[in-house]
Formats: C-alpha cells, structure tokens, sequence
C-alpha cells in the first residue's frame, strides 16, 4: 500500500510530512508526497522552489521505504491531489490543517476540505506543533 | 522672485495636508506597481487619468510624480529579491542585486538601492529646478518653426534610439500617428469612416488606458500560468559602513548618468543605468567581485534610474516634450486640464510648477521612509495572484475609458486598442513610440500649421530659425550615423546567435 502527502513548503506541509514518514516507515509502505502550485502568482510560498525541492528529495532518499517527490501545476489544486490518489490508490492521504475564518474560507477556498470531503481514502488531518 | 523664494512658495503649498495625502497616495501607489512586474508607472497613471475630473491640477499632477519616482524605487526590490526586473529601467539592478541577495546580502543590495535612490533623486530634483526655468526662459522665445523641429527630433530620436529594431520602432510611431490623425479638428473630417463619434478625435485617455493596460492584461492572460519563482526572504534593509564606503561614489556617478540622459528627447532610463553598470564594472576595486554580487554593480544603476526620472521632467516642463512613456501620459493628464506644458508653464501656471516641484522632493523623502522598513512587506505584494489583480486592472480600465464620454463606443475603442496592444506585445512593437505620436502628432501638425500660417505658405520658414537648423543638422548627422552603421553591420558576418529574444515590453 502506500501512503500520499499532501504537501506545503509551510508548517502545515511539514507538519503532514512528518506524518506521512512515520505512517509509511512503521507499515514499510511506499511515501508519494504531491506538491501543487496554481501558478498564477509570481511567487508561491508554498511551492517547494529548485532549492528546497532538492533538499526534500534527498530527505526522501534517506528514508528506508521507497518514496518519491511529485511537483506539478494546475488551476485545481486539490483536484491534482485527488488524481494522484486516484492513481496510487493510497492507503492514506496526509494533509496539513489551519485554522481559517469563514471569511478566508470564502475568499480563499480550503484545499484540505475539499480534500477530506472528496478522497475515496481515509484522510488524516494533521496540525503543526503548537 | 527668484527661484528660491518661489520654491519655499511650492513646499507652503506642497505641505498642505491635501497636497502631502496625494504625495504620499502616490508614492504608496508607485511602489506598489514598481514591485509587480508587467504593470508600471505608465499604465497606473494612465488609469488614474479619469481623476483628473475630480481632483485639482496640482493635486493630480504630485500624486502623477510620486507614482513616477515610485516605481523606479519599487523596480529594484523585484529585480533584487526575485531577479526578475520590476520595471525595464531595473533590469541591470538584477544582473549584481540578485547575486547579492543569493549570498545573504539581499537587505544591503536593498539598502544601497534605496537610499542611492534617494541620493540621486534629491541631487536629480535640485539640478531640475536649477535648469528647468532657465531652459524655459530660453525657449520661450522661439517660433513655431524651431518647435516643430524639436518635436520632430523627440519623435525620431525616441523612436530610432530605444528598442531594438528601429523598423519595429517606426511601425510604433506611425500607428500611434495615424491614431492621432483621427478627427475634424482640422476642419475636414480625418479617418473618422463616417462615424460622427469619431468627429472628436480618440480620447488619449481610451488610447494609453487600452495600450498600457488592457493591452498588458490580455497578453498576461495569454500567458497566465508560470512556474513561480524563488524569492529570497529578506529582514529589513541595513547597511555597514564599508558598504556605504563603497556606495557613495556610484550614487554619484549613478547621476551623473541619469539626470542628462533624462533631459534628452531618446532618454529613458534604460541606457543611464546600463552605462553606469559598466563604468562600476571597470573603476572597482574589486573586479572579482562583479557577476557574483558587487554593491557598486547595484548602487550606480539604481541611482542613475531615479536621476533619470527627474532629468526626465526637464523637457517635459520647460518643452512640453515628453521621452519616456509615463511623462508622456503626465503630459496628456496636463492637456486634459488645458495646461499647455512648456516655456509660457512657468510664467503662467506659476504657483503649480513650484508646488510640483517641491511635492517632488518631499515624495522623495517619503519614499526612503517608506522602504527602508517596509521592503518585506512590499515582496509580500509578489504573491498576489494574478487573475485578481488583472481583474482589478481591467475594471478600472473599462471605468476609466467609459467615464471619459459616458459612451459605450469609448468601450468599444478601448477594447480594439487593447487588442492593438496585445499584437504589439506579441510581435515586439514597443508602446513608446506609439503613445509619444498620438500625443505629440497634433501639437506637431499644430506648429507646421502655425508657422506656414505665418509665412503664408512659404515651406522654407522650415529652417529659418537657427535652432531650427541646428536641430535639422543634428537629425541629418544621426541619419547618416544610423544608415553608417547599418552599412558596417551588412557588411560584417552576421552573428548566427542574433539576439532574437523578445523585447520585454513595460508599461
């Protein structure tokens, strides 16, 4: 089986990320950890750029299980995370939550939601330290 | 009174607390756009054309300069942090500034940007109060004949100088020309097809609103996707003492480049701040530093932009001739009040020059105050998504252009002239030429027309005046030079690695 992750360049990334190894590590599974832009900014925070990206990778390679880093661009960022899951057919989905007013929600949308609402797989919702 | 007095007039009225909301409106405004690539200070003051309307000329025309000398500060912080050029006159700052921010010294290439920015902006407004009513006082004397061979001159000099293909420069020039045509103003109707709402010519408010703007914001939605960039985090600005060692004489160099190349009708910014970049590169010190991060590299060109901007209103005051495109959209917001800009400017609007004058300054000071502490927050700018703020762009357009007459066939030009714009970013015509002639085609056709009134029809009052013939020899020389060049270039083997990149296009 394996387990997929959702993942930010931000502490909510992190934060699913650190999960997302452990699960896979404790079961021997397969980690895929999918990493979404919009790309309809001049800069996204959240998308892991060339440094960080590599960074990632070869904490990646260290780990004993079989992962691999997906980094791809589309207008529907949640919908790119459920074509994943539907591709690797995941035993979990990982995704970092945040708190949101239903104003930032409005405006903004919610990623995770859509995804804990959508994914044909359990999904844990994991909050950063603190 | 002299010029001093009159000044200290300028800062009473440049204080007031109107007069210092609109400075400080104008150089938040500036920033702002200064950062984000693609929109600069021409396309936002052509927007704001329509307040016009509302707010009084002296009001309008500090914010109009704030916003100016802005996006020359905000430029620097894109190309720095992003090495991206916020703005055309920024893309040497990129070359060091991002290599600088790359080794951990963004907030000094910061630092040294904005406070020579500062530094020559200051000297720049002081050398333009200096000569500008100087100049005016001179030109004032001269006929219909000698202004139409300066124009002549700021027409083709603009158009053959900047850019690089002059065909493509020309093709600018003579739509923007043809644009201007349109209309009765002549008395027998011109490129009007008919159509009774053209009798009163094409509002230049629809023109550089569809040019700079939607022309910009269709082409962006072509192109809406992008992988993001890495932007380098950054504290607040700071600089040590070395640094400032090493930075002070390329401020200066920096405006000694800037501030002339300004005043001259092919200025612009672009070559100052190139010419500055490599006279750094050769007076160093530390020649092993350039190409990995040297603060002159960043100092000079930065300075030199901002003197620019100030040599830049020279001209554009004493003579009414505007060289880059945001003077020449300053110039149509100045038409739009029925102030002629030139010499008779400072006798007869006075009071208004000098407070312009002085809001310049203190929108200078205001801009160190503002980005100093406040440059992470402007990178902050850089993650706005762009179908939001295109959106936001299109809807002030459309207001803008609509407001002019109340008219839907306004919207209609707006839209056509926007599609204009769009094919212009696409086949690599510049903006300038074309907004400089729709600008300057009327006045242009108004002095011919004058002067040959005067002499009764006789062509040769042409060059009867000696600054007339002196600019005539000055055209002929750059002819010659130009078709020389040309000759040398076919002659040489061609470089099979033509540049053929497209011209960034800022507006």
């Amino acid at each position: 089986m394996t387990v997929l992750v959702a993942y930010s360049a931000d502490v909510y990334g992190e934060a699913a990320l650190d999960h997302g190894i452990a699960e896979a590590s404790a079961a021997g599974e397969r980690l895929v950890v999918v990493n979404v832009t919009r790309g309809d900014a001049l800069v996204d925070e959240r998308y892991a750029g060339a440094d960080a990206a590599g960074s990632l990778r070869s904490r990646l390679e260290a780990l004993d299980v079989e992962a691999e880093l997906r980094q791809s661009m589309s207008p529907d960022v949640a919908g790119e995370v459920l074509a994943a899951a539907g591709e690797v057919s995941p035993r979990i989905l990982v995704v970092g939550i945040r708190r949101r007013t239903p104003l930032g929600k409005l405006v903004m949308g919610s990623v995770a939601q859509r995804l804990i609402l959508e994914a044909h797989c359990p999904v844990v919702a994991v909050k950063p330290a603190g | 009174m002299d010029s001093l007095s009159l000044l200290m007039d300028g800062f009473g009225s440049a204080l007031t607390p109107t007069n210092l909301l609109y400075a400080a409106l104008g150089v938040l405004l500036g920033t702002a756009v200064g950062v984000l690539p693609g929109i600069g200070p021409a396309m936002t003051v052509a927007l704001l054309l329509p307040v016009t309307y509302n707010v009084s000329p002296s009001s309008a025309l500090i914010m109009f300069a704030g916003i100016y000398y802005g996006g020359m500060y905000g430029g620097s912080t894109t190309s720095i942090l992003l090495n991206t050029p916020g703005e055309s006159s920024s893309v040497v700052t990129a070359i060091e500034g991002n290599k600088m921010a790359k080794a951990g010294r963004a907030a000094q290439a910061l630092a040294t940007a904005a406070i020579g920015s500062f530094v020559a902006g200051s000297i720049g407004t002081a050398l333009l109060v200096l000569v500008a009513a100087p100049v005016a006082d001179v030109v004032v004397e001269l006929g219909a004949p000698s202004y139409f061979a300066m124009m002549l001159l700021a027409l083709l000099a603009v158009t053959a100088v900047l850019g690089a293909s002059r065909l493509r420069g020309f093709i600018g020039l003579f739509l923007g020309l043809a644009i201007g045509l349109v209309g009765t103003q002549t008395g027998q109707p011109r490129l009007t097809f008919g159509q009774p709402l053209l009798a009163d010519g094409i509002d230049i408010v629809v023109v550089a609103v569809a040019i700079f703007a939607v022309g910009e914001a269709l082409w962006v939605a072509a192109h809406l996707r992008r992988k993001p960039l890495d932007v380098i985090p950054v504290g607040v600005p700071w600089m040590s003492r070395d640094d400032l060692r090493r930075s002070w004489r390329p401020w200066l160099r920096g405006t000694a480049f800037g501030f002339p190349f300004g005043a001259l009708p092919a200025g612009g910014a672009e070559m100052p701040t190139f010419l500055s970049y490599i006279t750094e590169r050769k007076l160093t010190k530390k020649p092993e530093e350039f190409g990995h991060g040297a603060i002159e590299g960043v100092a000079g060109p930065e300075a030199a932009n901002n003197a620019s901007a100030a040599g830049t209103l020279v001209p554009l005051l004493a003579l009414g001739l505007p060289t880059t495109a945001t003077a020449a959209v300053i110039l149509a917001a100045m038409q739009g009040y029925g102030i002629q800009p030139g010499p008779a400017l400072f006798d007869n609007e006075s009071a208004l020059v000098w407070t312009l004058l002085a809001s310049l300054f203190i929108a200078n000071a205001l801009l160190l105050a503002l980005n100093l502490p406040m440059a992470p927050l402007w990178a902050k700018l850089l993650r706005t998504p762009r179908p939001y703020l295109y959106a936001g762009i299109l809807f002030f357009a459309s207001l803008g252009a609509y407001s002019v007459n109340f008219q839907w066939f306004d919207l209609l030009l707006l839209l056509v002239f926007g599609l204009l714009g769009l094919l212009m970013r696409r086949f690599g015509i510049p903006v300038l030429p074309l907004i400089i002639g729709v600008i300057l085609g009327p006045t242009l056709e108004y002095q011919l027309a004058q002067a040959l009134a005067i002499s009764s029809g006789d062509v040769s009052t042409l060059w009867s005046e000696p600054v007339a013939v002196v600019v005539y020899a000055v055209l002929i020389l750059g002819g010659l030079a130009l078709a020389a060049k040309s000759v040398i270039d076919a002659r040489a083997p061609r470089d099979t690695s033509a540049p053929d990149e497209r011209e960034k296009v800022d507006a």
